[in-house]
């Protein structure tokens, strides 16, 4: 069959003869789109209420924390002891965004557009693990900065005062980015095994919250080496195991560190290393079989 | 047969096997080298049709043989190949809490398009197949037609020099196809984009198509330009009410290739000097002509194995 030639079309296909980015950015493309898509944004409305609420909660969090602490001058919790206590939050905003990240990909079938694009395997999974985790440390570290202004307009010390807060603060946002890595790495490779979102985030859920007990049984056994090695049951037993060991007593003021992990503290770091590039390797590899399909 | 780089060749590939792990034979020993042009991939489900795109695509790495998509190798350059290649796959693949023109836009990124050419080109893609003031709206509430409207617009997106097809007519009503087989006959012939289209069904592949390859059990059943197929293949049937087998031996006299065919004589239609020489001998012999006329043969019968004579 062939149509007659010549036919004067109103505006014509045009080719396309600029610039074609390379790796980075379309790296830096997918990763931008993730964190768009973890705070709902260019999203639907509902899809924006959950992480809204949760970051308007630590934020109200922080801010109150800071005005009890202008007004009696109590510091109620530390910029590192934040993260701690806002873990709880965290674990449920993985288990929403990390399967709104990948699961909702699988499920709908749009990963032979990515992997048909000059898009390596690896940089798919790594862009979202990269997205998972900003938006995780922005959701810890945001609240920190809000604690820190708070502080540094209230401080009695002048310029040194500020200087000292922001020694403070910044190990603080280490410690949230290790609970960032710790977090985002885990709950990503559990979502990337389902396309089925509430399965998702039903199992980043036991993951977190039912090793739990695992610490709890091992520190009570009648041996002081496991109860020392207790909080390697739990991955948020570990990330804060990590934080005592690194931190001291900007995460346990008072400073009795040596009870509960006793010299385990490099064990702990050596784990906490161990899990993400474990988390890692395997969401690579998962990722590379999905591509072939 | 080994290809003749006369020109330029769009795929080729040489003795391509390939073997999954269960021992399951996807394409067995496959060479064929095709022109650029539309492209037809014909074969039953399960022939290896989809298997080949993804070897063609780099997803998959063939067990043994070599293959060549515009001239690069898939298996080692893949991402070069993948940036000038378009690819619309068979199943279901659009997030339905996007709207088209988001979707389109952001696929164009994930190609390399800068972010406003890639608005641009979303825009311009969603309008060459066919999707206006739609496109601002989620995905998940369009026609199939206009899903797989968008999947074609995403392949188009970053203005590849290939288009690979995966049953692009899947699940569509009679009125659907035809307008997606107009619309990858325009992309074909007037984008200036070559186009491979998967399909199990010949009949529909064959009115849009340059070149026919057929697979069927991973071996190459034929590849062959669509004009040399149907050339051949214009036949005069003829009949009479008796006498069939005295015009017969007349015809075949008269060096015209002749063959039965039921109650019917077919010959081959050379010129319109056929025509002469059949009524002279129908003529001459003084039989009863019940009908003469010329048969298009439909490609689908240079396939079919029940006709074990020469064409």
């Amino acid at each position: 069959m062939s149509e007659p030639t010549g036919v004067i079309h109103d505006i014509g296909y045009q080719r396309y003869t600029g610039p074609r980015l390379g790796r980075r950015h379309v790296f830096g493309a997918l990763y931008l789109h993730g964190l768009r898509t973890a705070f709902g944004l260019g999203r639907s409305a509902k899809a924006k209420i959950f992480p809204w609420l949760v970051l308007g909660i630590v934020t109200v969090v922080a801010a109150g924390v800071t005005a009890v602490r202008s007004q009696i001058g109590e510091v109620v919790m530390t910029y590192a002891q934040f993260a701690d206590n806002m873990s709880w939050l965290v674990i449920f905003f993985v288990a929403v965004v990390a399967p709104e990240l990948v699961s909702r990909d699988l499920h709908s079938g749009v990963l032979p557009l990515y992997f048909s694009r000059p898009l390596p395997r690896g940089d798919y999974a790594l862009a979202k693990l990269a997205a998972l985790g900003s938006a995780l440390w922005l959701l810890l570290g945001a609240p920190q900065l809000v604690m820190f202004l708070g502080a540094a307009f209230t401080t009695t010390d002048g310029m040194s005062g500020v200087w000292n807060e922001l020694l403070d603060l910044l190990p603080g946002l280490v410690y949230a980015a290790l609970w960032a890595v710790v977090f985002a790495s885990v709950g990503l490779l559990i979502a990337s095994l389902t396309g089925k979102r509430a399965f998702a985030a039903g199992g980043i859920v036991a993951v977190f919250l039912m090793t739990a007990p695992i610490v709890g049984i091992l520190s009570i056994m009648p041996s002081r080496t496991v109860n020392e090695l207790a909080m390697l049951g739990s991955p948020t037993a570990l990330v804060h195991a990590v934080g005592r060991y690194t931190l001291g007593d900007l995460l346990i003021p008072g400073g009795q560190t040596e009870d509960q992990i006793g010299g385990f503290g490099p064990v702990y770091v050596a784990a906490a290393v161990l899990l993400v590039a474990g988390c890692v390797a395997l969401l690579l590899m998962r990722y590379r079989k999905v591509a072939a399909r | 047969m080994l290809p003749t780089l006369v020109g330029v060749t769009l795929i080729a590939t040489e003795s391509l096997t390939k073997t999954y792990g269960g021992g399951v034979t996807a394409l067995a020993d496959l060479t064929v080298a095709v022109e650029p042009g539309i492209v037809g991939l014909v074969g039953a489900n399960g022939a290896g049709k989809s298997t080949l795109i993804k070897i063609l695509l780099g997803l998959l790495t063939p067990t043994s043989g070599r293959v060549r998509v515009l001239g690069l190798d898939p298996t080692t350059d893949s991402a070069a190949v993948r940036a000038r290649v378009g690819y619309m796959p068979e199943h279901d693949a659009l997030p339905p809490d996007l709207t088209a023109a988001e979707l389109v836009t952001h696929l164009g990124r994930i190609s390399g398009l800068p972010r406003t050419v890639a608005r641009e080109r979303a825009s311009e893609a969603l309008r060459h197949v066919g999707l206006y003031e739609e496109r601002y709206r989620p995905v998940g509430g369009y026609s199939t037609g206009m899903k797989q409207r968008v999947k074609l617009a995403q392949a188009l997106v970053h203005d590849p020099d290939l288009l690979l097809l995966d049953e692009p007519t899947n699940g569509l009503d009679p009125v659907g196809r035809d307008a997606m087989l107009a619309l990858v006959h325009r992309i074909g012939t007037e984008f200036g984009i070559s186009v491979l289209v998967c399909s199990h069904l010949l009949g529909e592949v064959e009115r849009i198509c340059d070149t026919l390859v057929a697979i069927d059990g991973g071996r190459l059943l034929r590849a062959d330009r669509i004009s040399a197929m149907t050339s051949v293949t214009d036949v005069l049937a003829v009949e009479v009410s008796e006498g069939t087998d005295e015009l017969a031996a007349r015809l075949a006299a008269l060096q015209l290739p002749v063959r039965r065919d039921g109650r019917l004589l077919l010959v081959e239609l050379a010129d319109d000097h056929t025509y002469d020489l059949i009524l002279g001998a129908v003529a001459e012999l003084d039989l009863p002509l019940h009908r003469l006329d010329q048969r298009r043969h439909r490609v689908a019968e240079l396939f079919a194995a029940r006709e074990p004579s020469h064409v």
